[in-house]
C-alpha cells in the first residue's frame, strides 16, 4: 500500500512505446513517420494549452473546470471579431495593429469574465460537492457558448497571424523528399513554450504567485495567514482566462474560429487525467502523450482496423484519448504526477 | 384549506409505505393519468403529439435512468446518451434479424443489453469517483458514438449510415398515427416510472443513497459497494436503453449515429439538475422544461423580437436558448439544488397550512 | 452497581500496527474484549484511537498483526465481512446519509438482512413488500428505543447534533450486531444529551447484551460505565485494565493526564 505501484504504468508506456515503434518496423517510410510525429506534437501543444487552464483552476480552488474549452472559444471568437471590426471603428490599420489590440482589449474581456464567473458562480457555491461545481461549470460552458455566439457572431472567422500557411522543407539533405513542417505550427509551439515560461516565471517569482501556490497547498492554512482566497480565484481564472485567449489565438489561425474549437478542447479532460489534475508538467507532457498517440493510432492503426473489420472509415482519434485515459485511471487514478490522498473517516 | 391530511391516519405500516401516502396526492396522480389516457388523445393536435408529448414522454424516461444513477447514486454520468443508443441499435437489430419478436419483449431485450455496457463501462467507478468517473463516461460516450458510425454490422451494411423502422406492432395491431404512438409511449412510460419509484423506496435504493451520501458509512454497515454501484450503472442504463429504443422507433423513426451525441447527454443532466436531483416527478418536471423551452423560445421571440424592430432568427433563438439553459442549471445549482421538485414539495408544505402562515 | 455475566474473549485484536506512508499510527497493539462487556479506549488526541477502530471494521488495513472475532483468525478485516459476522460502529464525525429521512437511514442497516432481488423490488412483489414491511417492524423498536418517533420522516440533516447521534446509534443498531464500536458517541453534547446516551449505551449492553467499544474523551463517563480500560498514546499501548487500575497506573497519569510527578 505505501510503496508506489509502478508496474501497471510501465507496463502501458511499454505498450505506447510499442505502439510508437511499430510503424517504423512495418516499413512506413522514415520521412512520412517523422511527419505525422511532428503533426501529432504540435496537436499535442495545443490540447497542453488547453490542460494548462484546467490544472491552474484545479490546483487553486479545486474546481473541475469544464468552461475551459467554451473559453477558449468565447476568447477566439472575441479576437478575431475585434481584429475585424477594430479598423473600422477606430481607424487604425488592420492586420498586425489591429490584432495586438484586440489581444490586449479580448484580455482584458478575459479578465472581466473571470471576476464575473467568481463574484455569481462560484462564490455562491463555495465548499460544495465537486460534482455539484463540475456541473456549474457545465451551465457556465452552456451560457458563454450562447452568449458567445450572440454577441460575436456564428459563422467561421479567421485569425490571421501575418505567418505563411506554406509548409516548409526541412532536413532534405537527410531524407528523400524532407520532411513537411508548416511554419505555422512552429510558432503555435514558440508561442505555447514561452506561456509555460512565464507561467513558471509568475508562479516561482512573484508575490502572486507564491500566494497561489500556497492557495493550491492548502486553503485554510493559506487563509488563516491572510491570503484572501476571493482575490486569488479571481486572479487565477483570470490567468486561466489568458491562457484560454492564447490558446484560442494559436488553435484559431490554424483550424479557424468556429463552434467546434470547444468540442476539441474537451479532449483536454483526458490530457489532466494522464498528466494529473494538479500537475503543470503532467499537463504539458499529458498533453504530447495524446497528441501524438492519437495521430499516429489514426494514420498507422486506422487503415488496419478499417481493412480488417471492414469499418465505414476510421476516426479513432475521436475516442483515442478518452480510452487511454480511462485505461489509465484504472491503473493509477492519481494520474502521472499527480498526488495520491487518502480518505480519512 | 383543500389541501390537508387531516382525519387520514394510518393504521399500519403498510398504508404509511404507500408511495402517495395523502389522499389529495393520490387523487390528483389518479386524475393526471386518466386525464392523459382519456381526455389528450381526443383533442390534442398531432403537432403536439410529435413535437411535444412524445418526445417529452421519451425523454422523461431516459432522465428517470439518469436520475438513478446521478441523483439517487451519486455517480456522474456525463454520456448517457451513449446508453440511448445501445438501446436504440439493439432493438433495431434485433428487428431485422429477428422479426417475429413481440415489440414490448424487443424493447426489454435491448434494455437489458444497454445495462450490460452500462455494467461494463461502470466498472471504472468502483476504482475512481466523481470527476474522474465524468471522463470514463465521456470514453464510453465518444465511443460508442464511433461504434455505430462505423461497423457496418449494427446498421445492417445501410449504404448511408442512417436505419429506418417500419411502424410498430404489436398483437396485430399497428401503431401507426401520432395518437397510437403516443398511448403506446404513455403507457410504457407509467409502467416504468412505477417500478423506478419502486426501487427508489425498497432497500435496493436505500443502498444506493447511501453510497451516494456517505460511501464509507455504506461499507461499514454491510452494502458492497460494487454491488450497490453496479446495479445503479445497469437499471440506469436499461432505462436509458428503452428510452432509447423508443425514441429511435416511435419518434424518430430513422436515424443516424449523430442522434445520441454528447449534447443528448448533456441535455439529460440539465434535465435532472432543473427538475431536481434524487426525484422520479423531477424526472417529468426537467424533462418537460427542457422539450417545451426551444419550442417556446421559436415562438415567442420572433414577434417579440418584431415589437422592438429587431429580428431574431431561429440561429439566435439558439444562442438564446444555450445562455438560458446555462444560466438557469447555475440558478438551481445556487439556490436549490434539488431542482423544481423542490419547490413543488415547499408549495405542498405550504399549501397545507394555507390559509394559516404556521 | 450493575451486575452482568461477562463472557469469554469475543473479539481479541494481536500485535496491530498501522502506518500512513511514514507516520506509524499504531505500533504493536494487542488487547482483548470479552462478550457483554463494555471496553473503552481512551488517550489524547492523535493517539490512534481511531484508527484502532476503523481496523478492527476493516476501514483500514493494518501491515501487521490479526484479528480474531468469534474464533476466526484473520489477518486483517474487511468492512462487508466485519458487518456481515456483527461488528456495528458510529462514526466520531457524523457520517449519517444526510439526504435520507431518519426512517430510512436506520432502515439501511437491515439492508444486509434483505435480499429480495431487483425484479422483485421493481414490482413490489409480495416477497419485496414482506421483507420491507417485516423489517421496518424491527427499525420501528429501534426507533422507540432511542425515543426518536416523532422524527421518523424528517430528513436527518435538518435535525440537532445530539438527535443526529442518536440516528447514527439506531442504524448501527438496526444491525443487531454482537460486538458495537462507538467512537466518541458524547463529543460535542451537553450534560442532558450525555446522560441520555449514557442511558442508551448502558441499555443496549444490558438488554441486547451487546458487547460494546467505546472511544470517549470525558473521563467521568469513561470511568462510570466501561468494565475495562486501553490507553492508547502514540500509537502504543500504555495501559490495560479496570478502571481503578488504569487510573492509578503512573505510566498513563504520566503521558495521559499531563500530571507531573
Amino acid at each position: 500500500m505505501a510503496a508506489k505501484k509502478n508496474g501497471p504504468v510501465i507496463a502501458l508506456g511499454a505498450v505506447l512505446a510499442a505502439g510508437l515503434a511499430a510503424p517504423l518496423v512495418t516499413g512506413s517510410p522514415l520521412g512520412f513517420y517523422l511527419e505525422v510525429l511532428i503533426g501529432g506534437l504540435m496537436a499535442g501543444v495545443l490540447y497542453s494549452l488547453v490542460a494548462l487552464g484546467f490544472v491552474l483552476i484545479f490546483k487553486a480552488s479545486g474546481v473541475f473546470n469544464f468552461a475551459q474549452g467554451a473559453m477558449v472559444l468565447f476568447a477566439a471568437l472575441a479576437l478575431a471579431r475585434l481584429a475585424e471590426w477594430l479598423p473600422a471603428w477606430i481607424g487604425i490599420p488592420a492586420g498586425f495593429p489591429a490584432l495586438t489590440l484586440a489581444f490586449v482589449l479580448a484580455a482584458g474581456i478575459m479578465v472581466g469574465l473571470a471576476w464575473v464567473i467568481e463574484r455569481i458562480v462560484l462564490r455562491p457555491l463555495v465548499a460544495q460537492d465537486p460534482v455539484a461545481l463540475l456541473m456549474a461549470t457545465l451551465g457556465v460552458t452552456f451560457f458563454l457558448d450562447g452568449f458567445g455566439q450572440t454577441i460575436w457572431g456564428s459563422d467561421i472567422y479567421k485569425i490571421d497571424l501575418g505567418i505563411s500557411k506554406d509548409p516548409t522543407m526541412i532536413l532534405e539533405s537527410m531524407f528523400q523528399g524532407g520532411i513537411l513542417v508548416s511554419k505555422e505550427d512552429l510558432i503555435a509551439a514558440v508561442i505555447a513554450a514561452g506561456l509555460v515560461i512565464l507561467l513558471a516565471l509568475f508562479f516561482q517569482k512573484t508575490a502572486t504567485g507564491r500566494a497561489l501556490r500556497a492557495v493550491a497547498d492548502d486553503h485554510q492554512a493559506a487563509q488563516s495567514i491572510g491570503i484572501p482566497l476571493n482575490r486569488i480565484w479571481v486572479i487565477v481564472w483570470a490567468v486561466a482566462g489568458f491562457v484560454a485567449l492564447v490558446a484560442g489565438m494559436v488553435w484559431g489561425a490554424k483550424l479557424g474560429v468556429q463552434f467546434s474549437l470547444a468540442q476539441l478542447a474537451l479532449k483536454a479532460l483526458p490530457v489532466v487525467i494522464l498528466g494529473g489534475f494538479t500537475s503543470i508538467p503532467g499537463a504539458i507532457i499529458g498533453g504530447l502523450i495524446i497528441g501524438v498517440g492519437e495521430k499516429m493510432a489514426e494514420v498507422f492503426l486506422g487503415p488496419p482496423l478499417v481493412k480488417m473489420w471492414d469499418l465505414a472509415g476510421g476516426g479513432i482519434e475521436n475516442w483515442f484519448a478518452y480510452v487511454l485515459a480511462l485505461l489509465f485511471l484504472m491503473v493509477r487514478p492519481e494520474g502521472l504526477f499527480g498526488e495520491k490522498h487518502i480518505d480519512r473517516v | 384549506m383543500f389541501y390537508r391530511e387531516n382525519g387520514q391516519f394510518k393504521s399500519s405500516y403498510r398504508e404509511d409505505q404507500q408511495i402517495l401516502g395523502i389522499r389529495q396526492d393520490r387523487w390528483f396522480i389518479f386524475g393526471l393519468i386518466a386525464f392523459a389516457f382519456l381526455v389528450v388523445p381526443f383533442v390534442a393536435s398531432d403537432y403536439m403529439f410529435r413535437a411535444i408529448l412524445i418526445p417529452f414522454l421519451i425523454v422523461s424516461l431516459a432522465a428517470i435512468g439518469l436520475n438513478l444513477l446521478v441523483g439517487y447514486c451519486g455517480q456522474i454520468s456525463l454520456g448517457h446518451a451513449a446508453f440511448m443508443a445501445i438501446g436504440a441499435y439493439a432493438a433495431y437489430n434485433l428487428v431485422v434479424r429477428f422479426p417475429q419478436l413481440n415489440f414490448l419483449l424487443v424493447l426489454v431485450l435491448a434494455g437489458l443489453i444497454a445495462a450490460g455496457v452500462g455494467i461494463l463501462f461502470g466498472l471504472p467507478s468502483l476504482q475512481i469517483k466523481g470527476l474522474y468517473l465524468g471522463v470514463a463516461t465521456l470514453a464510453a460516450q465518444f465511443f460508442i458514438d464511433w461504434v455505430f458510425a462505423r461497423v457496418k454490422w449494427f446498421t445492417n451494411y445501410s449504404p448511408s449510415g442512417s436505419v429506418s423502422t417500419a411502424p410498430i406492432e404489436l398483437f396485430g395491431y399497428k401503431f401507426d398515427s401520432p395518437v397510437e404512438r403516443y398511448v403506446l409511449v404513455l403507457a410504457v412510460v407509467i409502467v416504468f416510472a412505477l417500478m423506478a419509484k419502486n426501487l427508489v423506496r425498497g432497500h435496493i435504493g436505500r443502498s444506493w443513497m447511501a453510497m451516494r451520501d456517505m460511501d464509507v458509512a455504506a461499507e461499514v454497515i454491510g452494502i458492497r459497494p460494487m454491488y450497490a454501484k453496479l446495479s445503479a450503472f445497469a437499471v440506469s442504463a436499461f432505462y436509458a436503453g428503452v428510452a432509447g429504443a423508443l425514441w429511435g422507433f416511435v419518434h424518430l423513426g430513422s436515424w443516424e449515429p449523430a442522434a445520441f451525441s454528447i449534447n443528448f447527454s448533456l441535455n439529460l443532466l440539465f434535465m435532472i439538475i432543473i427538475g431536481g436531483m434524487g426525484s422520479i416527478l423531477g424526472s417529468f418536471i426537467g424533462a418537460a422544461f427542457i422539450v417545451l423551452l426551444p419550442i417556446t423560445l421559436n415562438q415567442v421571440l420572433p414577434p417579440l423580437g418584431a415589437l422592438v424592430g429587431m429580428n431574431f432568427g431561429t440561429a439566435m433563438a439558439s444562442h438564446l436558448e444555450f445562455m438560458i439553459f446555462g444560466a438557469l442549471i447555475i440558478f438551481f445549482l445556487i439556490v436549490e439544488p434539488l431542482g423544481i421538485a423542490r419547490l413543488w414539495a415547499i408549495g405542498k408544505e405550504k399549501l397545507r397550512l394555507w390559509p394559516f402562515p404556521h | 452497581m450493575r451486575q452482568r455475566k461477562i463472557g469469554e474473549v469475543i473479539l481479541d485484536v494481536r500485535n496491530i500496527s498501522l502506518s500512513f506512508g511514514g507516520v506509524k499510527a499504531l505500533q504493536g497493539i494487542s488487547f482483548d474484549v470479552r462478550e457483554h462487556e463494555v471496553r473503552a479506549i481512551i488517550g489524547p488526541n492523535g493517539a490512534g484511537k481511531s484508527s484502532m477502530l476503523n481496523c478492527i471494521n476493516g476501514v483500514y488495513h493494518p501491515q501487521e498483526g490479526e484479528i480474531v472475532f468469534r474464533g476466526e483468525v484473520r489477518r486483517d478485516m474487511d468492512t462487508h465481512h466485519a458487518a456481515e459476522s456483527g461488528i456495528g460502529r458510529t462514526f466520531q464525525n457524523l457520517a449519517l446519509f444526510k439526504g435520507m429521512s431518519v426512517l430510512d437511514n436506520i432502515m439501511t442497516g437491515r439492508n444486509l438482512r434483505m435480499k429480495t432481488g431487483i425484479l422483485a423490488q421493481a414490482l413490489h412483489l409480495g416477497p419485496a413488500r414482506a421483507e420491507e414491511l417485516r423489517e421496518r417492524e424491527f427499525v420501528e423498536h429501534v426507533i422507540d428505543f432511542l425515543e426518536i418517533q416523532a422524527y421518523r420522516k424528517t430528513p436527518v440533516g435538518r435535525l440537532p447534533y445530539g438527535l443526529q447521534k442518536r440516528v447514527d446509534l439506531g442504524r448501527a443498531l438496526a444491525a443487531q450486531p454482537q460486538v458495537l464500536l462507538l467512537d466518541e458517541p458524547m463529543a460535542g453534547m451537553n450534560l442532558e444529551e450525555k446522560q441520555d446516551m449514557c442511558r442508551f449505551v448502558l441499555d443496549i449492553n444490558d438488554e441486547f447484551g451487546t458487547t460494546i467499544v467505546l472511544i470517549e474523551h470525558d473521563m467521568g463517563v469513561v470511568m462510570d460505565i466501561s468494565d475495562r480500560v486501553v490507553v492508547l498514546d502514540y500509537g502504543k499501548k500504555i495501559g490495560d485494565g479496570t478502571p481503578d487500575e488504569v487510573r492509578n497506573d503512573p505510566e498513563v497519569i504520566k503521558a495521559y493526564l499531563g500530571v507531573s510527578h
